[in-house]
């Protein structure tokens, strides 16, 4: 990129599996106050220039839940739009905002209440009219069948899956902010009940989950301004796939090898494994971190088993994966790309506590949507 | 900006009330093909997609991953964006950003609304409000507006018949624009014996439901001019919300609409938008709201455009040419509708709008969106740069 943009603050709220006592406004009103706070802007001349949110609105209730930026927490009169995908989309287009010279800050917010709803019931209506949503696919269904086609193809055995989940609860532990830590065993993974076969209740991210998080994008004259602990977005990508589950090959993550280009030769990556510190990617389910390690091109096609027994993705390792127990300890889904980012900054500034990777200075971003991982954006950043 | 941008191909549906012949996708993938057909481009030359519908009206979640396949777009950058009534703006704006990073060739800016589909009564009503304060009261748009026009008519002298003019003058516009959906050939006469809905909005005066799509494809400079030699320069944008809260609507000091023309009309160093600008097209979900509209864009004084359609002075071909393709209350697929009208601007600009063609030339036309929680979105096209 010939231009850099910077994060100058980030928040996020402890995640939980219901925050009752919240509304979805009020929920929204401790990150970007938070954020707020750290940086000193406002929503004035000269403070937040534009308000990016990523929401759905089947999954928060009132329609155009985002509006509540505007009287809760009073961002009136000025630039604000929404997207309906990943939080970590909001932070592509918030870059893209600044990119243009169209704004010289952005504030983005994700927030999702997921006890508010029924999971099942909204991603069922995110598969097509026609198609699959009539013999009932919905997005776990979806996951059955790619979950079974990747380790069929590959050879992937079940433990090698229940290890992403053992390394995620244990990462987590180390975390505060996150939902479920503890010390699962493969043994406890394996045994735990058939969710959609081959996946297991154990390796689904649990349900539900509600929470949210806030990060504040400057121009990098704006940035060196704001803070000295600056963190730079180097590169950025994102890829739509197939939605026909049968169009594409489940067992390969095409769309996110392509957006993992897009955001790699931005950022002049050329081995991510070597070049980067950490990553946090978004998997919903085990087999996921497998093969979107693939994807990212942490390895090749088919090696993701391989990559978790070789204990390079442990923290310590050479690319510690999900050091903060990613979406497996407890992320709702829309806010998970976004909060990847979130701890992506908090590493790479020195300030991730018990769960820091020593030394961080480059670390990649992964949000996913849609049904067995349709739309991918890689996000890679620098400090 | 980092780039100057154009728009370089548009398109739309025939808007209907109902169209069970397509799917929604196939709907997109009409609009899609007019715009790139437009443009003399294929899917190929385009490298990103951003789209977006009100998608809770519509009653489902996510549409564009089923739709990107439709329209052949697998493989390319995009996102989804919502922003209730905005949307379309809101879409146009995030193109405009895109396109501006040069960072892409050709982005594809897609909104869309089928409402023959569902029954969006919820999305667009109560729903779309704060579910403590307003949400509570049974407000709708007909209520909003009917609210709102009483209380115009109140400040101002406004009378039920002007509001009638109005809508017969849409109508006419409407009548020269095949792709319109209502095109009543209507009297003031039919128009006040309409069925009441809530005084003094009858039911001609409110926007109708519709199925249908709108496209356009935006490029930086150097792209534009190699594909186009009309190219259509996006001069500004700028999306203004207020959220939620409709008192605020209502002191003419804090409209959105008005602080966001102020904004942009500085910042391009317009002063007197009525004869800077040849072309509008302004989202006016009731026929009472173009009078309002006028006042805020800055072509007559607070609470006198009313005097404007007694003296019969808006028109395609007269002194206000306002809304020259009929506007939203002959046609209103609501995501969809902002880019309708940047469509409907860009066409003037180009002076490719057929029978609804403004005669003379259009140097800068201004296109809105807007969202009944009092959301407005600006773009301002310009001819040549």
């Amino acid at each position: 990129m010939a231009r850099r943009v910077g994060i100058v603050a980030v928040a996020q709220t402890k995640f939980e599996e219901r925050k009752s006592t919240l509304h979805t406004g009020e929920l929204m009103y401790d990150v970007t106050r938070d954020v707020m706070g750290q940086t000193g802007l406002e929503f004035k001349e000269g403070g937040i220039d534009s308000t990016v949110a990523a929401s759905y609105d089947l999954l928060s209730g009132p329609a155009g839940a985002y509006m509540f930026l505007g009287y809760v927490v009073g961002a009136y009169q000025r630039e604000d739009e929404r997207v309906l995908e990943d939080g970590s989309t909001a932070v592509y287009y918030g870059a893209m905002q600044i990119l243009s010279d169209h704004c010289d800050t952005v504030l983005l917010v994700a927030y999702t209440k997921e006890s508010a709803v029924d999971k099942n019931m909204y991603e069922w209506v995110g598969m097509d009219q026609i198609y699959q949503r009539r013999v009932g696919l919905d997005f776990v269904s979806a996951a059955g069948l790619q979950a079974m086609r990747y380790t069929t193809k590959y050879g992937i055995t079940p433990e090698q899956c229940a290890k992403v989940v053992v390394k995620s609860r244990k990462n987590a532990g180390n975390n505060p902010f996150a939902m479920c830590c503890d010390n699962l065993t493969v043994d406890d993974v394996l045994r735990s009940a058939m969710l959609c076969d081959p996946i297991r209740v154990q390796e689904a991210k649990p349900v539900p989950v509600d929470g949210a998080c806030a990060i504040i994008l400057a121009s990098e004259e704006k940035a060196k301004k704001i803070t000295d602990k600056p963190v730079w977005i180097t590169g950025i990508g994102t890829c739509y796939d197939h939605h026909e589950l049968g169009w594409r090959d489940l067992a390969d993550c095409d769309a996110l090898t392509t957006a993992a280009q897009r955001a790699y030769k931005m950022a002049k990556i050329t081995n991510p494994l070597k070049e980067l510190d950490l990553a946090e990617v978004s998997e919903q389910y085990s087999y996921q971190e497998l093969l979107w390690s693939e994807g990212l091109g942490f390895c090749s096609k088919g090696e993701g088993g391989k990559l978790i027994d070789s204990g390079k993705t442990e923290m310590g390792g050479e690319l510690p994966t999900n050091p903060s127990g990613g979406m497996l300890s407890g992320i709702p889904v829309c806010v998970a790309g976004m909060q990847r980012v979130v701890e992506c900054v908090l590493q790479l500034r020195g300030e991730a506590g018990a769960r820091q990777v020593s030394g961080a200075k480059k670390a990649v971003a992964h949000g996913v949507d849609g049904p067995a991982g349709q739309l991918h954006c890689v996000i890679t950043l620098e400090n | 900006m980092a780039e100057r941008i154009a728009i370089v191909g548009v398109g739309q549906t025939h808007h209907k009330s109902k169209r069970p012949d397509v799917t929604t996708a196939e709907l997109c993938a009409e609009a899609v093909e007019d715009a790139l057909e437009d443009a003399q481009m294929t899917m190929k030359e385009i490298d990103n997609i951003v789209m977006g519908s009100f998608e809770v009206a519509d009653g489902y979640y996510s549409p564009d991953k089923w739709i990107i396949p439709e329209i052949g777009a697998v493989g390319k950058s995009g996102f989804e964006l919502q922003n209730v009534g905005t949307t379309g703006g809101v879409v146009a704006a995030a193109s405009f950003n895109i396109a501006a990073t040069g960072l892409f060739d050709a982005v594809l800016c897609l909104a869309w609304q089928k409402m023959d589909e569902a029954a969006g009564a919820f999305g667009r009503g109560g729903g779309g409000a704060n579910e403590y304060w307003t949400g509570q009261f049974p407000m709708s748009p007909i209520t909003n507006f009917a609210r709102r026009t009483y209380a115009y008519m109140d400040r101002s002298g406004c009378t039920e018949e002007h509001i009638a003019m109005v809508r017969v003058k849409q109508d006419q516009c409407a009548m020269k624009n095949e792709y319109a959906q209502l095109r009543l050939g209507l009297t003031l006469e039919k128009v006040m014996n309409d069925v009441l809905l809530a005084w003094p909005i009858r039911r001609l005066h409110m926007c109708p439901t519709t199925a249908g799509a709108a496209a356009c494809i935006v490029c930086p400079e150097a792209k534009a001019k190699k594909v186009t030699n009309k190219p259509v320069w996006v001069e500004d944008w700028l999306t203004c919300h207020q959220g939620g809260a409709l008192t605020m609507a209502e002191d003419p000091t804090s409209s959105t609409l008005r602080y966001a023309c102020d904004v942009v009309y500085k910042r391009h160093g317009i002063t007197d938008p009525k004869k800077e600008i040849q072309a509008w097209e302004v989202y006016e979900p009731a026929s009472p709201a173009e009078l309002r509209w006028i006042e805020e864009v800055g072509i007559c004084e607070d609470y006198t455009a009313w005097k404007l359609f007694e003296q019969n002075k808006v028109g395609i071909d007269k002194e206000i040419p306002f809304n020259p393709s009929g506007g939203v209350t002959a046609t209103n697929p609501i995501g969809a509708t902002p880019v309708v009208r940047l469509v409907e601007a860009a066409l003037q600009v180009r002076g490719d709008a057929g029978e609804h063609q403004i005669p003379g030339n259009i140097e800068r036309a201004l296109a809105t969106g807007y969202g009944g929680q009092g959301e407005n979105v600006i773009m301002l096209l310009r001819k040549s740069l």
